[in-house]
């Protein structure tokens, strides 16, 4: 098995795109930095609120902030010398092409469903080739193991499918870290595939 | 007829159906659905015509929100 420095100098080379900086989008971004991504691409038009810190990777001094803008922040204090590419824009059918086209892999990180399959529509048709990682179903607390990664050909996703967040049922960092990072290992599993 | 529907084994009375009348029949009840037949993308007008045959590997994947 390699050791970190030999995976790290392949991923290195790598562009992620991460498609939403909520719970999924943060998390998995800070994992992806801290093993060694290359650059990242990362598009979000909110700002920090109260309500995001029960999972989101922001700060209480933050609220008020623009999501790519803190997250940068955050990031660079994990590793000042990270290439990032934060963009505070809606992610829509009319700037994909331009936001992502350039990376080897593309998250989806959204909160609603309806965004989720804008996205994923758009690279299965646009893009068939590239690994898109999405996920779906992370409300709640507890029955992790029901958390797993569904494939299709170059679409990945991960979660449960089945528990939707809303008023009665809200994200909570425990599930929405385990499938942030779900995404983010995928990731590192299809950027190492057939390396070592 | 046998099909893989979201990799687990599914045998179906009859030879040949539309997805959607696999979702009826499955019960399929959210709105926002990614549809692969063989790793194809299937959109939501082509449910009513595309048609599944005995061996064909269905994926039929909830989109919920939360993240």
């Amino acid at each position: 098995m390699p050791n970190f420095n030999q995976i790290r100098a392949i991923l290195s080379q790598k562009t992620i795109g991460i498609a939403g900086a909520g719970g999924l989008g943060s998390n998995c971004a800070a994992s992806l930095l801290r093993s060694g991504v290359g650059k990242l691409i990362i598009a979000d038009f909110d700002t920090v609120s109260d309500a995001n810190l029960n999972r989101q990777f922001y700060f209480h001094d933050q609220i008020g902030e623009i999501k790519v803008n803190a997250l940068r922040d955050n990031l660079l204090r994990i590793n000042p010398f990270a290439s990032l590419q934060m963009h505070a824009v809606k992610v829509a059918p009319d700037n994909i092409d331009f936001l992502f086209s350039t990376c080897d892999v593309i998250v989806e990180a959204f909160d609603a469903a309806s965004e989720k399959e804008m996205l994923i529509n758009y690279i299965l048709t646009n893009y068939p080739e590239k690994p898109l990682v999405a996920a779906s179903g992370l409300a709640g607390w507890g029955s992790a193991e029901s958390l797993r990664i569904i494939q299709s050909g170059n679409l990945y996703v991960c979660g449960d499918g089945e528990r939707e967040a809303g008023e009665t049922d809200p994200p909570l960092a425990p599930r929405v870290n385990i499938v942030s990072n779900l995404q983010a290992d995928k990731v590192l599993e299809i950027l190492l595939k057939d390396r070592f | 007829m046998k099909i893989m529907l979201n990799n687990r084994a599914e045998t179906i009375e009859g030879d040949v159906f539309s997805v959607s009348q696999i979702m009826a029949i499955k019960s399929f009840k959210f709105r926002m659905l990614v549809v692969r037949l063989n790793d194809r993308l299937i959109k939501k007008e082509e449910y009513e015509t595309t048609l599944v045959k005995d061996g064909d590997d269905l994926k039929i994947i909830h989109l919920v929100s939360g993240g």
